[in-house]
Formats: structure tokens, sequence, C-alpha cells
């Protein structure tokens, strides 16, 4: 492409203007073949987690059931009563809910490497992995309740502990909303902080209580129905509607705050929103998954290197790709031990972290910023 | 030798001296914690003039820009001809080390220009694109426009800046050091181009500019800071004056007249006597 670019003749005005009118549209609009590729993988994806478990389900009857169960749509299920209890109440909820989480842990970590201008940033940078961690620990085996409504005890203790985390890492930082480096190090300070809480309170505990709660820990998207779903739903989709919306400024934030400034974004505004957004999302997909490790940090990288520098298209795609990779890793986590299962943070790392070095490896060269 | 230059009648052409002004700065104090860097400096820009800002390193210039366009706090007063504080409408910048990410292309860079335009959270309109589309091919930047900032060289980089600069579409433009890192070819081309722009879209210019010689070819007035105080602003020919620039520089300097412009030189301490100076 760049010889094309040294050839070109200045003299070609029709060349040159398609080229400016194409490379413009490139630079606000989503990149529709990159859409379109994530969404298919995103739905094959799924159909490939309803149909495959214990009780293998027809892909046709998965298929007629789905779209029998629109409103409208004149298609007869062609699976048993009890397959679609299969379908309906265990395969499908825990799809929504590897999907929500993926989606959510992939779109706050494209935010946090874009608010902090950092590669290494993921949506635990702040301390709310320890703070959920720290949480479920005091749920779990000291009988901490901060159940409420249909909240769980667990989900609401981590939920609480990631806020919290959060919450006194940027007081930490206070007012450097424009110095995203000391709010960094006050999240490394909580983090640390947190994590040695929950070390110590684990330790206190009986060997049984100790598995269930390191079982957390590395996550899982066990879920008993739709309840969960109802829990976390609605805080990543609120909180994902407005990333979305900022996904310009994270490319404002690229050239600097002196220059994010000057023409006319306030950047420490921006931070604090869209850090207080991302933390909350985070905080609501730990506190029903657990702490997916990885998801954050790689999916971001990958849209970058495989599509687009621009977090116009990396937060979207992020998400997208996020729900793709949590949902397809799933699978896994419930089929390869079965009848047991295995903690799904575990493998998104196993898979995750090979993948990750060869995209890395193939595009070293690349610059990550 | 002192105002040799003096009455040559070379001040015709720097510009305006009417013009109402664009920018005014009174009692511009900036303290980053360590006394004050810039110190009670009153300025005026006026309106379609290019007022160049000299001084030594240190001396507060781009403190004073920032300050003056209000990306830092500061003490004092720096209003527009209608009272209000200048905001991304009225003031556009080319700072002097701009963060140009590698993995942007060029048209994604000059779209940011179009930040102050849109609406809340809104993305760019056609028209905010036609602008954008517009600018690079004005500034011969249209075959760039898909290209990675990180593909680009130095003098073409500055180019996109200042393309991001004027999308923005302020009347007045701050440049710090804009040539700081070209060539002294592309030194020119930059600050013609700038010169240009100034002349066709009647922009007010205020630039930092480092080499003297540079300054007064460009500038229809300078201003010269010395530790953050002003010392004094006028046409380049005055401003310039040996002595003065001497002392705020701390190394003997001499000015000399070449072809009606003036060029500022370093004098060599054990220096032979200049022939020229003997003659009659």
């Amino acid at each position: 492409m760049d010889t094309a670019i040294a050839t070109d003749d200045p003299g070609a005005p029709v060349e040159s203007y398609d080229r400016l009118g194409r490379a413009l549209a490139r630079a606000y609009r989503l990149p529709p073949l990159a859409v379109a590729g994530a969404v298919l993988v995103l739905a094959a994806v799924a159909v490939l987690s309803a149909v495959t478990g214990a009780a293998g389900l027809p892909v046709t009857g998965v298929l007629s059931a789905l779209a029998g169960a629109v409103p409208g749509v004149p298609v007869e299920s062609t699976l048993t009563e009890r397959q679609e209890a299969v379908l309906f109440q265990i395969r499908l909820p825990r799809l929504a809910l590897g999907m929500l989480v993926g989606g959510a842990l992939g779109l706050s970590g494209a935010t946090y490497q874009g608010v902090f201008r950092n590669p290494l940033a993921d949506p635990y940078l702040l301390g709310v992995s320890a703070g959920a961690g720290f949480g479920a620990v005091l749920a779990f085996g000291f009988g901490l309740d901060l159940g409420w409504g249909p909240f769980g005890a667990v989900p609401a203790a981590a939920f609480v502990g990631a806020v919290a985390a959060v919450t006194a890492s940027a007081l930490i930082a206070r007012g450097s909303w424009s110095s995203p480096a000391t709010l960094l190090l006050g999240g490394v300070a909580m983090a640390a902080l947190f994590s040695a809480a929950q070390t110590y309170a684990l330790q206190r505990l009986d060997e049984t209580r100790a598995r269930e709660v390191l079982s957390w820990l590395f996550g899982q998207l066990n879920t008993s129905g739709w309840r969960q779903i109802g829990i976390v739903g609605p805080y990543v989709l609120v909180c994902g509607l407005i990333l979305f919306v900022h996904r310009r400024h994270l490319d404002v934030l690229r050239v600097g705050d002196d220059e994010a400034r000057s023409v006319g974004l306030d950047p420490a505004r921006t931070r604090l929103i869209l850090i207080v957004t991302a933390s909350l999302m985070t905080a609501a997909a730990v506190s029903v998954s657990g702490l997916i490790a990885f998801v954050g940090l790689v999916v971001p990288h990958l849209v970058r290197l495989l599509v687009s520098s621009s977090y116009r298209v990396i937060v979207p795609l992020s998400a997208v790709v996020g729900a793709a990779f949590l949902a397809f890793v799933d699978i896994g986590a419930r089929t390869l031990v079965a009848p047991s299962e295995l903690p799904v943070g575990v493998i998104t790392a196993f898979v995750g972290a090979p993948f990750f070095a060869f995209v890395l490896w193939r595009g070293a060269a690349r610059d990550l910023s | 030798m002192t105002g040799a230059g003096a009455g040559t009648g070379i001040e015709g052409r720097n510009g305006p001296t009417t013009a109402a002004a664009a920018l005014t700065c009174r009692g511009l104090t900036v303290d980053l914690g360590d006394g004050p860097v810039v110190d009670g400096v009153d300025l005026d820009l006026r309106s379609g003039e290019w007022l160049g800002v000299i001084g030594p390193n240190g001396a507060g210039k781009s403190t004073l820009l920032r300050a003056a366009a209000g990306l830092i706090d500061h003490g004092g007063d720096v209003s527009l001809p209608d009272g209000r504080r200048p905001g991304p409408l009225d003031v556009a910048i080319v700072p002097q080390i701009p963060t140009v990410p590698d993995t942007m292309t060029v048209a994604e860079y000059t779209l940011i220009g179009r930040t102050a335009h849109l609406r809340w959270l809104a993305g760019e309109s056609a028209a905010d694109r036609r602008i954008v589309g517009d600018t690079l091919r004005r500034l011969d930047l249209a075959r760039f426009a898909d290209r990675h900032l990180g593909s680009l060289s130095g003098g073409e980089r500055q180019r996109v800046v200042i393309a991001r600069a004027l999308v923005q579409d302020a009347p007045i433009l701050f440049l710090d050091e804009p040539t700081s890192a070209l060539d002294v070819g592309h030194q020119a081309s930059v600050l013609e181009l700038v010169d240009d722009l100034r002349h066709a879209d009647g922009l007010s210019v205020l630039a930092v500019m480092h080499d003297l010689t540079t300054a007064a070819r460009f500038a229809d007035r300078l201003t010269l800071l010395d530790r953050g105080r002003l010392v004094t602003t006028g046409p380049p020919i005055d401003v310039l004056d040996d002595a003065g620039l001497s002392d705020v520089y701390g190394t003997p300097l001499t000015m000399r007249i070449i072809d009606g412009d003036p060029v500022v030189l370093p004098t060599p301490r054990h220096a032979t006597p200049n022939p020229e100076e003997t003659l009659p």
C-alpha cells in the first residue's frame, strides 16, 4: 500500500480524492467487514454453546426452538419438552451470562487502556479484583451477608468490595484525574492491601470453605436460571452504552491531555466518567462470575492488532469479541472434565495466552499505544 | 553599531499597526510552584498580525502560550475583544512536541480537531468531514489521509498537526516553536505555509520562535521575554537590539541588516574586527 502512495501522482486529483474520501470514511465509521465478522463469530459460538453439553441438542432443533420463542414467528420447535428445558433454563442463561461478562470485561479493558494510555491496563487495574475477592471471602467464609432484594450474599459482598477498592484508589490519588499515573499507583496500593486482607481471611478458613472460595476466585459462570442475568444485565447494558458513546473521546485522549484540552475536551472529567463507568461494570461482572483473568487485557489488543488502533473501533468490537471469546471458552470449562467443571478463568488464560503471544509476535513491529 | 538598521525603512513590511486586538493579556502570571514562571506579562495580539515571542531557554515562552490559551492555571487576565476568555473555538494550538500516536491515521488525527464543534457525545457530521477533507487537500495532504502518522517524515507530520489546528476553525493560531524539529528547508516551508494561511484566512498568529532571524523574517512584531518578564515588544528591528539581546541571552550577539532584513549572529569573543565596520 505504501508503494502505491509513494508513486501516487499529485496530478491525479480524482484518485487522491477517492482515497481521501475513503480514509475519512474509515476514520469515523465502523469497518463493516470486521463488525460483520465479529458478529458472525459470536452467533456461531452461541449456537455451538447451545448444542454442546452433557445432553447434546440437535442444531436444527435449537434453531427452531429459538425462532419459535420469538413472538409472531410461525415456527414449531422440534425439541422435546425436556430438551427445551435444558436449552432455556440451563444452556441459554449460562451462554447469556458468559456473553455479558465477556463483553463487559472486553469493553472495560478497552476503556482502561484508553484512559490510562497504557497497553498493560486491564479492568482489574484499580483493585476491582482484590476488592471483590476480599468481599467474596468474607461472604463465603464469615457469613457476611449484604444480600438485598435479588442480590445474593456473595455477589453483593463482591460488588461492594470491588467498588470500595476502586473508590479508595481514587481517593488516594485525590484530584489527580488529570494524572493517570498517580491513579494507577493508587490502584496498585489498594490492590496490594485488599489482596493481603483476602489472603489473610482465606487462611483463617477451613479447607472446604477455602476451596469453595478459591474456585470462585478463579472465575465461574455457574448460573441458576436467569436470576443473575437480571442482576448483572442492566449494569452491563447501561454502562456499556455510556462507554460506547464516549468512544471518540478515548481517541482524543490519545493525543495527550494538553492537546485534548486545546481541542475542547476536558481530560480529567472524561477520565472520571469513564473510570467510574468501567469500574461499576467490571464490579457487576465480577460479582456474578468471579475473577476471570485475561479477557479484559487481551481482547482489546486483539482488536487493535487485527482491525484498528482507533477506540471508535476497539470499544464496540471489544464488547462483541469479548462476549464471543468468553462464551467459547466456557464451552470448554463445562465439557472438558464433565461432569465436573474447570474454572473458566483458568481456561481463558490457557487459551488466550498462547494465542495472544502469537498475535503479539506477528505484530511486534507495531506500536500498541 | 547599536540600532544600525533604524531608519532603513523596513518597518513598512511589518504589518498593520492600527488593527484591533484579537487577544489581550493583562498581568498574566503563572506560578508552577517554584516562583513565577511568567510574571505580569501584558500582551496584545492584534487582529491579523504575526506576533513572535522570543527569549532564551527558560524565559517562560511556552508557559506564556499555554496560559494565554487557557491550558494551565494562571493569574491576571486573558480576554477576547468581547471580554470572554478564549476557548478552543477561539484559539488553536500547534504544540512544541505534539503527541502523534504512531498508529493513528492522518484522517483520524485531523478529525480530532473538530472536537470543539461537535454536539455533546456526537460524532463528526458530513460538514465536519468536508472541512477536514478540504483542509487536507489544501495542505497537500490528501494522498496521506490513510497513512499512519508514524510513517510520515517530520515535515509531513508537522503539516498534519497544522491541519489539525486549522480544522478547529479558530481565528487565532498559537504556534510553540513549530519548526524546532525540522531542517532549514522544512522550517521555511512550514512557516511559509502558516504565513499563507494567515493571509488567506485572516488568522492572528502568536508564535514562540527559537531562531531570531527566522522570527524577524516572519513576525510583524516581536515580544522579548526574560525570566518570565516582558522586556520589550515592537517591530523586529527595534527588539533585536544588540545590547538588549546580548544582555538577555547572556552572550554577545550582533544584529545586521542584510537585504533589508535583520539577521542575528553570535559575536565571537575574540573576533577580529569586522572589515565592514571599518568602511566609511
